[in-house]
């Protein structure tokens, strides 16, 4: 992955950093320029809660060449506190024994490598608290 | 519609794994059945519909690439993408141009050649069509986000995995009856539930395959048709068009599918009909959940109740509402951007009473519905025999 990708994602894969609309309250991840309820261009920039509700999940079981070292692992949509939600990879856990409706917590971790000589990609997975 | 457009020709390429063809080569085929079956004898413009042949094939500009090699020398050519709604786009896009008055002939296809890449390269390649940063970053492939759909499904409807098999099940007894499908073989639940697993709950007997195809139809305005008359007249009599979030995570409701609701909504208004007047149609079953949601989301089936579908046997060619009786992209097979318009081919075929052994009996309105990525677009045209 080239550097600048990469750069431009931390606020979001590290911090979780988030946009809550001035007018509607919307919160939208990652930032947006423009909120999809209301319009509305002007954001304050909050840090999402680091703890949410698994809403459903998948085992993976056929990966992409990048992840396939990793195989099988579990995936989610995560709903957080505040409402929003995310897609990542749900770790520490028995793969077998996922359920909807499990509370979850956000944590950062190594996403894949890019190879020996590539960066390595951080960002955030979730363990079941 | 504005003005009425006939679809007054068809062709497909083979469909399959194509080794010793190019995606010129497929895409040329097809769009020479088509012209031959119209009888025209030139067309005045092209669009196609292809997802990626950058990452299949590192060949871009297919517009001047298949105008050029189909030797139709200078017209007007498009490509459009819509991932695997490309197809349908072109379909649209050749209307809207025959409705501007600025062509009277139009070719409209699709084509893709996915097998010049192994397995993993088309994985990559079909993941582009999801949020790269926020979902395939994190690992998740294509069956991956329709398992979480079929997930929800099934935790907050009681969908079973049986239901599922059943979708796949009969659309290769479809297929069973089509001589172009790439799967043309039949298949039982057991065969389904015992396949190896992709992405938990979907196995791969769940899944549409990687195909090397093309497909093609011609289309002008119902008054040239009328003059041509090589045909029972078939009219395109309406269209929709949605778009939904590219994320499926940030759908309030992941099983619904927002887009081909309002798509549906939108050509059933324009062509004046309502969903119960439709007699047969061609759904995008990338995957057994998906069809299941698309047939919630055109109002057929109650929110939640789609899963009994294809179980009870009301979706099958010989029930009350046939669903995919080409075989679907489960059987027939599904190249991404040349499936919008194959979709078009069965309804033309059905219409014109030249199906065989799946033929609809009275068989006058279908609609088409082909859809992008995990639901971020959809394309509904309706066509009525005339
Ligand atoms: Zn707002």
């Amino acid at each position: 992955m080239a550097i600048p990708e990469y750069w431009r994602e931390i606020k979001h894969r590290y911090k979780l950093e988030a946009g809550k609309c001035k007018s509607c309250g919307y919160i939208v991840f990652p930032m947006r320029l423009i909120c999809p309820k209301c319009q509305n261009q002007d954001f304050d920039s909050i840090n999402l809660s680091r703890e949410g509700t698994l809403i459903t999940y998948s085992v993976i079981r056929v990966a992409s060449s990048r992840f396939v070292n990793q195989a099988p692992f579990a995936v989610g949509i995560v709903e957080l506190k505040e409402g929003v939600r995310i897609l990542s990879q749900i770790t520490d856990c028995n793969i077998n024994e996922l359920k909807s409706g499990m509370k979850m917590q956000v944590e950062f971790r190594r996403i894949f490598d890019d190879g020996s000589s590539g960066v390595i990609n951080y960002g955030y997975k979730c363990v079941p608290m | 519609m504005q003005q009425d457009i006939a679809v007054i020709g068809i062709g497909l390429s083979r469909w399959g794994e194509l080794w010793e063809q190019s995606l010129r080569d497929i895409f040329v085929e097809s769009a020479l059945h088509a012209i031959k079956d119209s009888g025209v004898d030139h067309i005045d413009s092209m669009y196609v519909g292809s997802m990626s042949p950058g990452l299949f094939n590192n060949q871009e500009h297919l517009a001047a690439l298949l105008a050029d090699y189909l030797g139709v020398g200078s017209i007007p050519s498009t490509r459009v993408e819509s991932a695997c709604a490309s197809g349908g786009l072109a379909m649209k896009m050749a209307c809207l141009d025959i409705m501007s008055g600025t062509s009277e002939i139009v070719l409209a296809g699709g084509v893709e050649k996915m097998t010049d890449v192994d397995t993993d390269g088309a994985t990559l390649a079909l993941a582009s069509a999801a949020d790269y940063a926020y979902e395939v970053y994190q690992g998740v492939t294509f069956p991956g986000l329709y398992a979480m759909i079929a997930r929800m499904h099934m935790d907050k409807y009681g969908t079973t995995e049986q239901q599922l098999a059943e979708v796949a099940v009969k659309n290769h007894l479809h297929g069973s009856m089509n001589s172009m499908a790439q799967f043309p073989q039949k298949i039982n639940v057991d065969a389904v539930l015992n396949s190896v697993v992709i992405a938990d709950p979907l196995h791969i007997l769940d899944c549409s395959p990687i195909t090397d195809g093309a497909a093609a139809v011609i289309l002008c305005s119902a008054e040239k048709a009328r003059q041509l008359k090589l045909h029972p007249q078939i009219r395109i009599s309406g269209l929709g068009h949605a778009t939904d979030t590219m994320a499926l995570h940030s759908r309030e409701d992941i099983t619904a599918l927002s887009a081909v609701e309002k798509a549906g909504i939108t050509a059933l208004k324009m062509s004046g009909k309502k969903i119960d007047d439709i007699d047969l149609f061609e759904v995008h079953d990338c995957f057994t959940i998906a069809e299941i949601c698309i047939l919630e989301a055109l109002g057929l089936f109650p929110k939640g109740k789609g899963g009994n579908a294809a179980a009870s046997g009301k979706t099958r060619f010989d029930g009350p509402m046939p669903v995919n009786t080409s075989g679907g992209l489960k059987a027939k097979g599904h190249p991404v951007g040349a499936t919008g318009i194959a979709q078009i081919v069965e309804i033309v075929t059905q219409l014109r009473e030249q199906a065989g052994e799946r033929q609809v009996k009275n068989a006058r309105v279908g609609l088409t519905q082909n859809m992008g990525g995990s639901g971020g677009s959809c394309l509904v045209h309706i066509l009525e025999a005339v």
